[in-house]
Order: structure tokens, then sequence, then C-alpha cells
């Protein structure tokens, strides 16, 4: 068995090389800024590097997400030991245009420049996202560099697991799937639970139309989420995790397979980590399409190799997961946030967010919004505050109507709540839910009847058809409001609505179902002006 | 075995049962003579809970909790005829109703289909969604039997006992959502089917009349879901007991 990584040996071999060139230039490389044309720029500037001799002046490192994706491709150059200047929508000339001035001349490009003193970078405080922009995804080094590992470490060698678990309870981190359950009760659920085989699976179906947190962290900084795991699992007495990711990510896939890999290789996965008597297999398991196995019981199904269908609770995964075994499943964002917490402490992270809803959230900006991208505030910012600070405020003039969180599962939040603190309770006392964060900004354009019709169509395509309110009742909903969006409703068929939106929520069976009228009964509540509207004309015209 | 378990006081609409500790509310209900409309449940198989015809109210915490797959506790006080129950379950039935083609006066289980009855049970007198008509092929491949995917609820009887019971897993659910329905092995014809037995559970258990003998005109096929129940307890049990027989 080859000797377990030396952390601290990687720390001063990657300073050394951090100092060996003169300039470093950061590129993201994140699927955004590739779809920008990211992979044409980190090229034309490695091929000038090396055409132009510049090797021992430069050196060029492909990044994760720095954040502003709507202005990308991103680029940072990095004067040793000194400034950092960043510049926007590089394109392959203005990438070489900017390397040469700065390497030659000392002199930043003006044109290409990007303002880091706009409130979109200072108002973020990045925990999960830390790394982004700052470590070189593929390779284990550029993480250990940063700190990684260093908690596991910790972990392993210092705390026991009850001390582990005790740690996460106190820094009042909850799931940041949606519902929001306390991580540390999930924790000593699986902890207490008996058996010789217990399973850790880290969710990474993210489905909300919109949203990209996870699918960052886990094409970003997949051994931020390994360490997380591995944590997880020893406070837990788990030594089998899966990683359970879309199909649609195959980038995560890839750099989740090759991390796993170098963790096993360098003794931080697999039998013995550390030399310590912990052992842990991280495989990763990739879905099938279904926006369903999002939730528990159906992930589990699925990763059994079963149609992914959610099952009846009671048993909670906890009691009976994976054929038949204790499991506990949190999401990938979750797990991101375990490393800082065992790092720096239960009370550091505490101390950021409110009282009940502690730490970051990752949000994804989407819509009408100036800045699009993906943002990290802490817990309780304001609604106005990411809107119209970070994120520019509504373009052409026009005004902020709603704000959709949650995705189909979600609601929409009116102008008159901006100042609503952004955290699990207010959220849903307003009709809406934290959600996995996609966040998406409506201008006064939009007409909300439409904007409700949409979720419902999503969540009537992904239904799975195993239990009726949800199989049939979504269609239903559906209908009745293409009818009334057509100008074509009736009050009955209004009325016909809001039945349904009871019935479809107390009456399916699992989550999927049981949110899917959210974005109707939300839009109703605060914005059932504009479905009567369409209603009326209509009885005119009969008339 | 049941003399083993011990008794729990359980009401269901304010009336008091004596329920036994591990049995489902369902069971409770039937067992002491209370009806409980339910669709895709069969004492024997597997509990499904999709169809959501059975759901309750707890009162303890309000929940709506399907009474197939909820355990009797003590003193548990359960309802079913509530002003809001009664108006989801005719909800659910009008939907189940809207989604198929559910003609009756066509139909080969007239007069003895379970969704018939429950409508009935339940007073549906009249659907208010839009009827979706669906085209569906009927697969009429099999010598022995015919499946009429249009008179279908997706309540998995079929599967389950074709799984369960017969151990040929003929049946399955295919696709999802309002495309969800019936497939015999990998999607092809029954008729090509090499694992079916022909053994005919499935026609027996089915609510509907979408599984039925060839050649059956409108209202002469009756199911017979009981006797594969009678099978399935006694199997489970080790038993067997003749009909009319107390369980």
């Amino acid at each position: 068995m080859a000797a377990p990584i030396d952390l601290h040996e990687v720390m001063d071999r990657e300073r050394e090389e951090r100092f060996r060139t003169r300039w470093r230039v950061k590129a993201c490389a994140s699927t955004a800024c590739m779809s920008a044309g990211a992979g044409a720029t980190i090229q034309a500037v490695e091929d000038m590097v090396e055409r132009e001799d510049m090797e021992l002046e430069v050196q060029v490192i492909p990044t994760g997400c720095m954040g502003l994706c709507s202005a990308g491709p991103l680029m940072r150059m990095m004067r040793r030991g000194g400034d950092e200047t960043d510049y926007q929508k590089v394109t392959p000339d203005a990438a070489k245009e900017i390397v040469r001035s700065h390497v030659l001349n000392e002199e930043p490009v003006p044109e290409h420049l990007l303002d880091t003193t706009m409130p979109f970078f200072t108002s973020q405080e990045r925990v999960v996202l830390a790394n982004g922009g700052v470590i070189n995804p593929d390779r284990i080094e550029s993480y250990v560099a940063h700190g990684g590992y260093q908690a596991l470490e910790k972990a392993l060698t210092s705390m026991k697991p009850k001390q582990v678990i005790e740690e996460i309870r106190r820094s009042g981190l909850r799931g940041r799937g949606g519902a929001g359950y306390p991580v540390g009760s999930k924790w000593s659920l699986l902890a207490a639970a008996g058996g010789k085989t217990k399973y850790v699976v880290a969710n990474g179906d993210e489905g909300d139309p919109g949203a990209y947190m996870d699918r960052t962290i886990m094409e970003d900084d997949p051994h931020r989420l390994i360490e997380g795991i591995a944590i997880a699992a020893y406070a837990t007495g788990a030594d089998q995790a899966y990683i359970y990711v879309r199909a649609e990510y195959p980038r995560a896939i890839e750099r989740l397979d090759r991390a796993i890999r170098v963790a096993r290789r360098n003794r931080l996965l697999g039998r013995k980590i550390l030399d310590t008597n912990f052992s842990l297999a991280v495989e990763v398991r990739i879905g099938a399409g279904a926006f369903v196995c999002g939730e528990e019981t159906a992930l589990m199904a699925s990763i059994e190799g079963r149609r992914g269908t959610p099952q009846l609770r009671p048993p909670y995964p906890t009691e009976k997961g994976l054929w038949g075994a204790p499991t506990m499943i949190n999401n990938v964002e979750t797990l991101a946030n375990v490393a800082p917490i065992i790092d720096r402490g239960g009370d550091w992270f505490a101390s950021i967010g409110t009282e009940k809803s502690t730490g970051t959230k990752v949000f994804a900006l989407a819509g009408d919004i100036v800045n699009t991208g993906l943002i990290e505030v802490p817990m309780g910012t304001s609604l106005r505050e990411i809107v119209e600070e970070i994120g520019g405020g509504v373009p052409d003039g026009r005004s902020f109507k709603a704000a959709q969180t949650g995705g189909p599962s979600g609601g929409c939040i009116p102008a008159k709540f901006l100042d609503t603190p952004v955290d699990y309770e207010s959220l849903r006392e307003l009709g809406s839910i934290m959600g996995s964060g996609g966040l998406i900004v409506m201008d006064d354009e939009v007409r909300m009847p439409d904007v409700a019709k949409f979720f419902m169509e999503f969540s009537m395509d992904e239904s799975c058809g195993k239990c009726t309110p949800c199989r049939a009742g979504t269609v239903q909903m559906h209908n009745l409001l293409q009818r009334i969006t057509d100008g074509n409703g009736t009050r009955r068929d209004l009325r016909d609505l809001e039945h349904l939106c009871s019935v479809v929520r107390d009456m399916s069976l699992c989550g999927l179902g049981q949110s899917a009228p959210n974005p109707v009964i939300s839009t109703l509540q605060y914005f059932r002006s504009e479905y009567e509207a369409l209603i009326d004309e209509e009885e005119v015209v009969h008339a | 075995m049941r003399e083993t378990r011990s008794a729990v006081h359980v009401s269901f609409d304010g009336v008091e049962y004596e329920g036994y500790a591990g049995e489902s509310v369902l069971q409770c209900a039937r067992r002491n003579g209370v009806t409980v409309p339910s669709l895709c449940f069969l004492e024997g198989l597997s509990v499904w809970g999709g169809c959501r015809i059975c759901v309750v109210e707890i009162a303890e915490d309000h929940r709506l909790r399907p009474a197939c797959a909820t355990q009797i506790a003590a003193d548990m006080e359960v309802k079913v005829e509530t002003p809001r129950l009664r108006a989801y379950r005719k909800a659910i039935l009008e939907l189940l109703f809207a989604e198929g083609n559910h003609v009756c006066a066509v139909c080969v289980s007239n007069g003895k289909c379970e969704l018939q009855d429950m409508a009935v049970l339940c007073g549906m007198d009249h659907v208010r969604y839009d009827y979706q008509s669906p085209l569906r092929e009927i697969d009429a491949s099999h010598p022995k039997y015919v499946f009429d995917p249009n008179r279908c609820i997706l309540c998995t009887r079929c599967v389950r006992v074709c799984d369960e019971i017969e151990g040929a897993h003929v049946w399955d659910i295919g696709f999802r959502g309002e495309e969800a329905h019936l497939v015999t092995e990998m999607n092809k014809p029954w008729g090509e089917s090499l694992s079916c037995t022909w053994c005919g559970k499935c026609v027996a258990v089915c609510p509907t009349g979408s599984l039925a003998y060839e050649g059956r005109a409108i209202g002469e096929m009756e199911h017979d879901p009981a006797m594969i129940q009678r099978l399935a307890v006694a199997r489970n049990r080790g038993e067997w007991l003749y009909p009319g027989e107390e369980q």
C-alpha cells in the first residue's frame, strides 16, 4: 500500500510553484465561461506563452467558476506577491494582448477591465465557492495548497465521530437541498442506526431550471465534496458512499471520477485512510434524466438500478435505505460546507447568517437582471440587496416585479417583500421555499399566470406517474392554466384550479407532487388580479 | 401469529375499535367492518400507495396519510369521512376518469368494476375536468387475454401479483407522468412474451376492465381478486384458507 499524501509537503511544493513565475494567468474554465469561448481563450494564451518563450515568466492556470457568468470568459492576471487584475469578455485576441501588455509593459488593458469593487464582488461571502477562480479543479495539489483535506486529517486524527457531529450541530448547518433539515440531527440518526453496513449519499441530481450551484461544486471543486463525504462517513460510521449525479452533467461525472481515483491513490479514500482505521469507498452513480430522482427514495431506487419512483415513508432512509441498510442523503452544497466547518469550527460558521439559518447560501441569479451568475451570500441577506446591488438591478429601465425561488417547488415573491431576509423561515412564510438556490428575477413585462403555467408544465413532464394526484392532477392544472392564459378561462376554471391546488398538495405521495402547486398558489396569492383580468376580458367579449 | 399481537384502542370517526399493533389502518378498518375506500391496495400483495383514494386524516397532527401504508398506533384517532377528504376522494376519482377512456357502457367489466364501485361509493356523479381521451393501443396479441390500456388506472396490482406471487414479472410500468403505462417484458406485445405463464393472476386482480379474458362482451368480465387475495395471504403466512373461513 502506498504511503498517504503528506499534506504539508504538498502545500510547500505548491507555494514554491506559485512563486516560480512572475505572472500567473487564471482563466475561468467553468461550464458557463467555456460555452462563452473560454476554451479558445485559454488555448490562445498557452500557445502564445510557448511560442514567445514566456514559460519562465507566465503560467496559465484554468480555474473553476469566478461567479459573474454573464461577463465571461473571465480572466485574472496575478503578479507575484502583488496585485490582481480581472478581465471580462476575454476573446483569444484580447487575452494575448492582455498578457503581453502586463508582462512586457506592466500596463493593464482598459477596455476589458472588470470592476471588482462593484457590489457583485464585495457583498459576497464565499465559503462553499471559496476556491472558485482560485484552484485548478483537475489537480488535487491545488486543492491541498488552499487548505484542502486539512479538515479530514483533523477529524480523523484528533476528533471522535461524536465530536464531529457535535461540531456540525453547533454550526447550525441545515440541508441545502430545499427543506432545510438540520444536518447534525440527520447525521446523528445515521450514527445511531444499527447494522454493519451504512451508506452516505451525496445528492447531485440538481434539476431546478436555472440552478447550477451543485454542478459548479462538482465540476470546479470535486475534492471539497469528497472531503465532506469522507468526514460525514467517518462521523456516522458509514464505509460506502455514492455520489448521485444527473447524466446531464458529463463534466461533473468525469471530474468526480478522476478526483475519486486521485484521492484513492493518495490514501484519502479507500482502505485505512491517512493510515487511520477508517476506510471508505466512494462511487459515482449516474441518473437517467428524471427530475424526481432528486427525491430521496426515488434516488435510492435509481442507485439500486430500479425504476426511479418515490417510495412511501416511513421507513425513512436512515432506518431502511439502500438495499435495506441505513442510508443518509445530503445535498452536494450541504456536504461542501462540511470541511470549512470542521476546519474553522461550528461557532465560526454559526456566526455567519441568521440565528436559525446559519452560514451562506449559493444562488444562481438568472432572468431579467444585469449580473447573472453564481453568488454566495450570508443567509439573511435581503432580497433587495441580492437583486439591486449584487445583481445590478433590472435592465433596460424596467422595474422589478417578482423573484422566483425554489424552482418548480417554490413560489414568486412580489416587489413589496423585497426587504425580506433570505432564510428558510422567511421564504416559507411568503409561500416560497429556499429550494436548491435558483433565483429568477422577473420584470414588469412578465405575466404571472404564464410563469405558473411554465412551472406546471415542468412538473407535469417530470411527474413519475406513480400517484394519481400528481400524474393526472398536474395535467388538469396545466389544462386550466392554458385555458386561462389563452384568455378562454372562466370563473369556474379558476375555482377548479384552486381546488386542484389543494388536492395535489395534500394528496400526493412525494415532495414533487406536494410542492407542484406552489407556483400557482403563490402567484394566485400575490397576483390574483392578473388571473381575474384574463378571465373578465373574455367574459366581456362573450356578452 | 395474531394471538401474540397486543391489542390497542383506535377510533374511526369517533367510534372505538380494537386494533393490533403492526397492522395498517386500512387492515384494521376492514377487519372491523369500517369502510375505507381504496383501489390499488390488495391484501397479500406489497403496499403500493399510489392511488391515494384511501388517504385518511390522523387526528393528532391533522396530517393526511394513506391508510394502506400507515401503521396503527395506540389511541390513534382516524377520520375517514370529513368534508375535505370526501371532496379530495371525489376529485381523485374524477382525475382517474378524465385521464383514461373509461366508458362504462361499452366496457367488459361494466357492473363488476372496482373503479365504478368507488365512484358510486364516493358519490362521484360527474367529471369537472377535461377528458384527455388519449389514444392508447389495445394489446390483443395474447391468445387468452386482452389488455386495454384505456381502462388502466395504474394500480400496479397486476405488476405486483405477477412479480410477487407468480414470480414471472411480465408486467411493469414504462415511461413517466401522463405517458406512464403498463408494459409487458421490454415493451413487447404480450403475446410475444416468453416469461408469461398464462396463469391469469393479473387478469384476476385487475380492478377495471383493463385486463380481461379474450372474447368477453360488455359486462361479461368478472374479476376475482378475492381468490388471489386468499392465495397470497395463505402463501405469506404459510397456511391455506378456504372461502368463508375467517382469516
